[in-house]
């Protein structure tokens, strides 16, 4: 990799006034990405930023819901009493992913900040928007098996790819931040990943310097009727092909509020609100989460050698709704 | 009764594996060691316009940035003072970096950065500046298979009968056509090698299957004399043909060292190996089979194209065994390749019969539901007693055993014939079947053996161990003919200051080098026995070498245990510490009379989420036929791995080219799909042994590639049966299901 400068940061402010006064500085937490990406050649900063040592991992009861360090792993949120009780459906997006190695390494913050697989943003001979602003797009008219769906544009087809965030997005999160004068705000989560548009390089709505300390989760009426479901290429350690988080309140078998957000198939986990106005008020029923499914797709826009997902897509849903009701 | 042979024995490397003290070909500590890195180029075909190495060259550490500008050459023109020994083997025309500015494909290496160390090395290579005078290139096998032609290489392909007309008035047939991708090998241990030169002598630790063709290649390569290249290699982290023929590699990293006149050490990335060392080529595979009613085979067309490169014709005769697996009259089976602008394939486990038995195989399938024969039945109406290609007799064939014990273990009987027909919940249930066959090989080898008056023993022999457990073999051979115990036993190899052994492929190590270790055991005793009888008062007296065996420091006559002599004092007497003994084993004459094949037969059943298009292999069963086992424990673990391969190459394994650029875009892990533990469910291996005294004097034919020969063809078949759905194109992957 290219020399860099590492620095320890002694607390928050300090790594993000250290990040901000460098516009090629980036932070280095559990390191299982941007490591990678560097001896790639793919990531270049020229300062690292080691947050990870800051006291920023504590997962505790928050205002009815749960308040989850940005700095906690993978491992021990997947764990955590609470979220096993209460959000269950994080736990299983979670364990979903990658490996226990890599989910013992993670932490939460960087997983929300995880970059494409995309191959072209991986081979820096080959054009990429996202890596390399200008240079084309190698998926849009290539190998775009994996790629998005929904959302994408001219400049990108790319997706994102964590399991993690699909179950956040479900579950309303709220990301709080810090910037480099100390102040804290909050994006909900939603709001949090970009659709690629003409500026696919940047995969979020954080401030160069801003860092996120904390993930909030508000009380859910989900924990008992949800489900995460993963369609991939094997049985494990390989990135979705389609994933679905879905989770439904049902109030004598009515479905009182619902989410279906789709995993794989954009630049950022794809919420459908369409399905979820399909599901508001009915009986749960295999016959009208296909309609909510149907709703999901169809907007959808295939590429050359995906337009399986739409497909899959719909009966990923179905099935990842059958499941959070436990009819399947 | 054999003491070790066909008794499970642990791995006697497995603890120094395990533990870091087995060295690798990248561990070896030299001193003054210089680091290189490879720059890859970034077109399909074309020259190599301009190279600025300026700034490379300046950064820290760097101490020589070598290209097509400043490399000396390499290769038989290269060579004046010495010609490369004339042997069976192939010329030598293989690719070598930087020896002009011509690009033959993509991720070709195009320029050698050596620093002080690897970051060094690894950075500056970022900073070498190429550009290229691009030509249009063509990488897809598809797009040229009607320029496919017979290898110029070989012999052309022989017509059985009359194929044609038989066919064509076969009452029953099916034709159907079948792809597999490329592939590659993927071992965990990435290629490398270490490069020292003293004058014109070198040295070089390597990850090798074939130290002695790394010895041939290099020194043909430097225009040295083949003695003064010593090539160590005592571990490889896995290779299955990814290290048979020379790759690039080596002579760079020597070519290296040798112009900066210190060592150099040279790595490959992962994703320098997949355009580093070959890999199995894209097949395409068309197959017509005429069958009677009764499902006798009438007629056998199975053409095979692969393709090539530019620069050799590489030819896996993937149709090789088709002519050997069922009795049929009328066949035509050629194999043809075609160029592309692609690095050359090679041998990758089981190659061409796996490549050829998933297309046969599969069309068997398709045969068996055109005829409503059940696809075992079918295999067994057209059971081959005799080789059909030669009409030999087998020097041995338990396959009907095979398919019996398997279809017993399996249940098979309880197998309804119509697709989707089977269910457990919401999943169908599919079970499918296949036949492999691999060829029970054996080539000349040689072994040492110094036996010391301590009853302990040194073996030596150039093989190789990239996994299947020849270290232990050799030594339970050994011991057991020695009549010591293997902790008494030290055997080494992968050196070529050893005596001479193939490469390890083709699953021909132990018939060949175990030969050599027996018969080396063999000329010990032979040579103690007449050591002995110079006694006058021997014991032993009038009996021949084969009449006697070693056994507890005791040398006997087997027909009477009671005379026997001891050997220590034989020793003794004639002042020996030790005795040593090289031996050559060659095949026996008398194969010649014979076919001498491995068989085999896979039961496998599979879980097919009819919504989602994943697929589960729940349960595999193989059986296998290989002659005698020697380490029951390290065969199984041959025939599981050999089961997870093909479980990777039916439904995931797949090297991806963007045709456009004509450049692999998946070579790293996370992108090429091999099985992981979660992909393994119940896989049980069994043996039926042959006793078999004509394949070679211990009777062991190879399993290595055998053990994965039909599992893609019987997972194919297992998932049309649960889903009524035929995929004939590898990898089966959810999308091709729904």
């Amino acid at each position: 990799m290219r020399p860099f400068k590492y620095v320890r940061a002694s607390d928050a402010s300090a790594a993000a006034r250290a990040v901000a006064a460098n516009p090629r500085a980036k932070f280095l937490a559990g390191g299982t990405n941007i490591l990678d990406l560097m001896k790639e050649d793919v990531e270049r900063p020229d300062e690292l930023v080691d947050v990870s040592r800051l006291k920023l991992a504590e997962i505790k009861a928050a205002g009815g819901g749960v308040s989850i360090g940005a700095l906690a792993k993978n491992t021990d949120t997947a764990n955590h009493p609470l979220i096993r009780r209460n959000y269950p459906l994080l736990t299983q997006a979670i364990v979903a992913g990658a490996s226990g190695q890599l989910r013992n390494m993670a932490t939460n913050g960087g997983n929300l900040m995880q970059r494409t697989r995309c191959q072209y943003f991986y081979d820096t001979a080959m054009p990429c928007n996202k890596r390399e602003p200008g240079t084309g797009c190698g998926a849009l008219e290539g190998l775009n098996r994996i790629h998005a769906i929904f959302g994408w544009s001219e400049k990108c087809v790319a997706t994102y790819p964590g399991d993690m965030a699909n179950a956040l997005y479900a579950l309303d999160a709220v990301v709080r931040v810090r910037n480099a004068s100390g102040r804290e705000r909050t994006i909900p989560v939603v709001d949090f990943h970009r659709l690629p548009g003409d500026t696919p390089e940047r995969d979020n709505n954080l401030q160069h310097g801003e860092l996120i300390t904390a993930i909030e989760l508000p009380k859910s009426n989900f924990a008992k009727n949800s489900y995460y479901l993963k369609v991939r290429d094997r049985a494990s350690y390989a990135f979705a092909l389609v994933a679905v988080a879905a989770a439904v309140e049902l109030e004598g078998g009515r479905i009182r509020q619902a989410r279906v957000v789709l995993g794989g198939v954009a630049h950022k986990p794809w919420r459908s609100l369409e399905a979820e106005s399909a599901l508001v008020g009915k009986a749960a029923s295999e016959e009208i989460f296909g309609r909510a499914a149907e709703a999901a797709l169809r907007e959808a826009k295939p590429l050359a050698h995906n337009a399986y997902k739409v497909e899959l897509g719909k009966r990923a849903v179905v099935r990842a709704l059958m499941r959070a009701a436990r009819m399947a | 009764m054999p003491r070790y042979i066909g008794k499970e024995m642990s791995r006697v490397d497995g603890v120094a594996k395990v533990t870091g003290r087995a060295k690798y070909a990248a561990e070896f500590q030299v001193p003054n060691l210089a680091y290189g890195f490879i720059v890859l180029g970034t077109v399909a075909r074309g020259t190599i316009k301009s190279i600025d190495t300026r700034e490379a060259e300046r950064a820290a550490g760097v101490v020589r940035v070598f290209t097509h500008l400043n490399a000396p050459k390499l290769g038989p023109k290269a060579s004046t003072e010495y010609a490369p020994p004339r042997n069976t083997r192939e010329q030598d025309k293989s690719f070598r970096a930087l020896q002009s500015d011509r690009i033959y494909f993509n991720a070709q290496p195009v320029a050698l950065v050596v620093a002080e160390t690897y970051e060094q090395a690894r950075y500056a290579a970022r900073l070498v500046k190429v550009a290229y005078n691009a030509e249009k290139h063509e990488t897809d096998t598809e797009a040229v298979r009607a320029s496919a032609r017979v290898p110029t290489q070989g012999q052309p392909p022989k017509t059985r009968g009359n194929p044609q007309e038989a066919m064509r008035s076969a009452p029953v047939k099916v034709e159907a056509e079948y792809r597999i991708p490329i592939e590659h090998h993927n071992p965990m241990e990435p290629h490398a090698a270490i490069a020292a030169w003293e004058g014109d002598r070198l040295t070089i630790f390597d990850k090798t299957q074939d130290v002695y063709g790394v010895r041939g290649h290099l020194a043909t390569s430097f225009g040295v004399p083949e003695a003064n290249v010593q090539v160590v290699s005592p571990y490889v982290g896995g290779a299955f043909g990814a290290s048979l023929r020379p790759n690039y590699y080596p002579a760079l990293t020597a070519m290296a060292a040798r112009e900066l006149k210190r060592p150099v050490k040279l790595v490959y990335t992962r994703t320098q190996m997949f355009t580093g060392h070959g890999y199995r080529p894209y097949t395409i595979q068309k197959i017509a089979l005429g069958a009677e009613a009764s499902g006798k085979l009438t007629s056998m067309i199975h053409t095979a194209v692969h393709n090539s490169s530019t620069i050799e014709e590489f030819n896996d005769n993937t149709t090789g065994f088709t002519r050997q697996v069922y009795a049929c009259p009328n066949l035509y089976a050629p194999t043809m390749i075609v160029a592309t602008d692609l690095p050359t394939p090679t041998w990758m486990r089981a190659p061409g019969a796996v490549s050829g038995m998933f297309a046969l195989e599969c069309a068997m399938d398709e045969l068996a539901y055109a005829l409503k024969i059940d696809p075992l039945e079918l295999r067994l109406i057209n059971y081959a007693e005799v080789d059909p290609e030669s009409g030999r007799p087998f020097s041995s064939k338990a396959l009907r055993e095979c398919y019996r014990l398997g279809a017993e273990k399996f249940g098979w009987k309880g197998r309804k014939m119509e697709p989707r027909s089977m269910r457990d919940g919401r999943l169908l249930v599919g079970w499918g079947t296949a036949t492999g066959i691999w060829g029970a090989f054996q080539r000349p080898a040689s072994a040492k053996i110094t036996f010391r008056l301590d009853g302990t023993a040194h073996v030596t022999s150039a093989t190789s161990d990239i996994g299947p457990g020849t270290y232990t073999v050799m030594t339970m051979i050994a011991a057991e003919y020695l009549g010591n115990r293997p902790e008494q036993v030290k055997f080494e190899l992968g050196d070529t200051n050893f005596p001479r052994a193939p490469s390890q492929g083709g699953s021909q190590t132990t018939s060949s080098v175990g030969s050599a270790v027996h018969g080396a055991a063999l000329a010990i005793t032979a040579k103690l026995l007449a050591l002995a009888n110079q006694d006058a008062s021997s014991p032993l007296k009038g009996a021949a070498a084969s009449d006697v065996e070693m056994l507890d420091g005791r040398l006997r006559l087997k027909s009477d245990t009671s005379k026997s002599v001891s050997i220590a004092e034989v020793m003794r007497r004639n002042n020996l510490a030790e005795v040593t003994e090289t031996f050559e084993s060659r095949p026996l004459p008398e194969r010649q009379k014979y076919a001498t094949m491995a068989h085999g037969a896979q039961f496998v059943e599979v879980k097919v989420d009819p919504d989602l298009g994943q697929v589960r292999v729940t349960r595999a069963i193989e059986v296998s036929a290989c002659g005698k086992i020697i380490n029951p424990k390290a065969s199984h673990s041959q025939e599981i791995g050999g089961v997870v391969w093909g479980i990777g190459m039916a439904l995931q394994e797949a090297t991806e080219i963007d045709h456009r650029y004509g450049r692999i875009m998946n070579p790293n892990l996370q992108h090429y799909h091999v099985p992981v533990n979660a992909d393994v469910h119940e896989v049980e291996t069994m043996f039926v042994e042959e006793e078999d005294t004509i394949v070679n004097p211990l009777g062991v034919k190879g399993m290595g590639e055998l053990g994965m020969v039909g599992i893609p063809a019987a997972i194919a078949n297992a998932v049309f049966h649960a889903t009524g759905r035929r995929v004939r194109d590898l990898p089966i992957t959810p999308d091709k299901l729904l």
